[in-house]
């Protein structure tokens, strides 16, 4: 008989009294959910719990990815060959703008030397792969294979081939979270191609953007590429954010508001880019200070005619 | 088997290492990466409720928070809102379950599903006064899912209880 190495259930020493414990927990809960929502005090704990939780991670979601790998590999021939196809196609098209492109780079980089503006917009880029969604269904967020060890710094932009995907918002040494444009946190400065127009645009969290507080006469119309207005440091200027859908006047009739599709593949997987973050100096230019230095400022430039 | 009170057979009690086991698979399967199925059961807490009804000096609300803030850290949610949907789900299981195993194997199907309804609501709560936006209906799907997968829970976390050999025919019961 081996029941004996059972010990029988205590009958008086059950520990703290449950409530008390339940009432303790809910306590601490209570105040980590304050703690992390309002104030973000909670973050050195968020990583250090995930230097432990990472390793587990990685196991378990080790089959899963390479199920993913494998069955990619497993395209059939023929959908390689009409894919590389219409690939030369677009390569031949590509090779053709990116001539023009260098051609225009470099024209503008002599015009900016020209002005003396110090903004530099050739950000370095990092090729990054989307691993997967975060579980949660309250945020747009998705994990990417890059992390600190690769270089990867909280606040990077996100693009893929289409536009501007997001931004990192949490770094981990082997992965980066970034939190999507459509995110109901997330904002962006941008602005209408067409006329400049300087505006902010919104995430709704329903994968879809939105334009707020625009005055109502603004001049934006239906179908207008809205772009990054690069003003914010963050992101460069000139990549494309989204597409004007529909207008939503306000009933008051002060403000209007636009509902955009976002360019980017929201939520979709695929491969990404990390751009540097772009730092705009906010000093005041030199020349600024010393107006009454505009004298050698001409001899500057009639030393530079001579040289030409 | 003893799946409820009224029957006759005694188990022996769950091996706390056993549970402890269990525990740490339903949070592996918790990790999968199932964000495309938003009706993909949550593991950890059916398992925490299980253990709760089932062997509460083992299993309560200390688990229940240290496995929530888990959770939370590998979701990225809010630090504390699985933890606090746990706690109390654990709560409630243990003070409902004195009732709950007198029951049939779907009665107490049915007293459990509001547990793990309460808790998945909870979370929603916890999210909206933070200033998210609410969930797809279908999020609703999962704690149903959840819930129903209590009787072939019941089944596999008492396996090794039913499968012990021992039984002493001597035995007056």
């Amino acid at each position: 008989m081996s029941g004996l190495d059972h010990q029988p259930p205590p009958l008086f020493k059950q520990g703290p009294a449950p409530l008390a414990l339940l009432i303790l927990y809910v306590c601490t809960s209570i105040s980590l959910l304050v703690l992390d929502d309002r104030f973000r005090y909670t973050e050195p704990m968020r990583a250090l719990l995930t230097q432990l939780t990472d390793p587990l991670k990685q196991v378990v979601q080790w089959p899963v990815i390479a199920f993913t790998r494998v069955d990619e590999y497993a395209v059939t021939l023929d959908q390689a060959r009409q894919e590389n196809a219409a690939l030369k196609q677009a390569r031949l098209v590509d090779a053709e703008k990116t001539q023009r492109l260098e051609i225009l780079e470099a024209e503008n980089q002599y015009l900016r030397k020209l002005l003396e503006t110090k903004r530099i917009l050739g950000a370095r880029v990092q090729p990054a792969t989307i691993l997967y969604s975060a579980r949660d269904p309250f945020n747009r967020r998705v994990i990417l294979d890059r992390g600190t060890d690769q270089g990867v710094i909280e606040g990077q932009p996100v693009v893929d081939d289409q536009g501007v995907v997001g931004q990192v918002t949490r770094v981990a040494p082997d992965y980066a979270e970034v939190t999507l444009l459509t995110d109901r946190n997330q904002s962006i400065p941008a602005q209408v191609v067409r006329n400049g127009l300087r505006t902010v645009v919104f995430g709704t969290g329903d994968g879809r953007l939105e334009m707020r507080y625009m005055s109502s006469n603004a001049d934006v119309q239906v179908g207008d590429w809205i772009v990054t207005s690069g003003i914010d440091g963050i992101y460069p200027r000139g990549l494309r954010v989204g597409k004007v859908e529909s207008l939503e006047s306000d009933p008051n009739g002060i403000f209007s508001k636009f509902i955009l599709t976002p360019a980017a593949g929201m939520g979709r997987y695929g491969e990404v880019l990390l751009l540097e973050p772009v730092a705009v100096s906010t000093e005041r230019p030199a020349s600024l200070d010393r107006p009454a230095d505009q004298a050698s400022g001409t001899t500057m430039t009639k030393k530079k005619r001579k040289a030409q | 088997m003893q799946i409820d009170f009224q029957s006759s057979r005694l188990l022996r009690p769950a091996r706390p290492s056993f549970i402890r086991l269990t525990l740490l698979l339903a949070f592996f399967m918790n990790l999968l990466p199932t964000s495309f199925w938003p009706w993909f059961p949550d593991w950890v807490a059916l398992v925490i409720v299980f253990w709760s009804i089932r062997s509460p000096l083992i299993v309560g609300t200390g688990s229940a928070f240290v496995l929530g803030i888990l959770m939370d850290v590998v979701d990225g949610s809010l630090m504390g809102q699985h933890a606090l949907a746990y706690v109390l789900m654990s709560y409630i299981s243990r003070v409902m379950a004195h009732r709950i195993l007198w029951l049939p194997l779907k009665q107490q199907l049915i007293n459990v599903l509001p547990i793990i309804f309460a808790g998945a609501c909870l979370q929603v709560l916890i999210r909206w006064f933070a200033g998210d936006e609410l969930p797809s209906l279908f999020y609703f799907v999962q704690p149903l899912v959840t819930a129903a997968l209590w009787v072939p829970a019941t089944y596999v976390l008492m396996l090794p209880q039913f499968l012990s050999n021992d039984r002493d025919y001597e035995r007056p019961i």
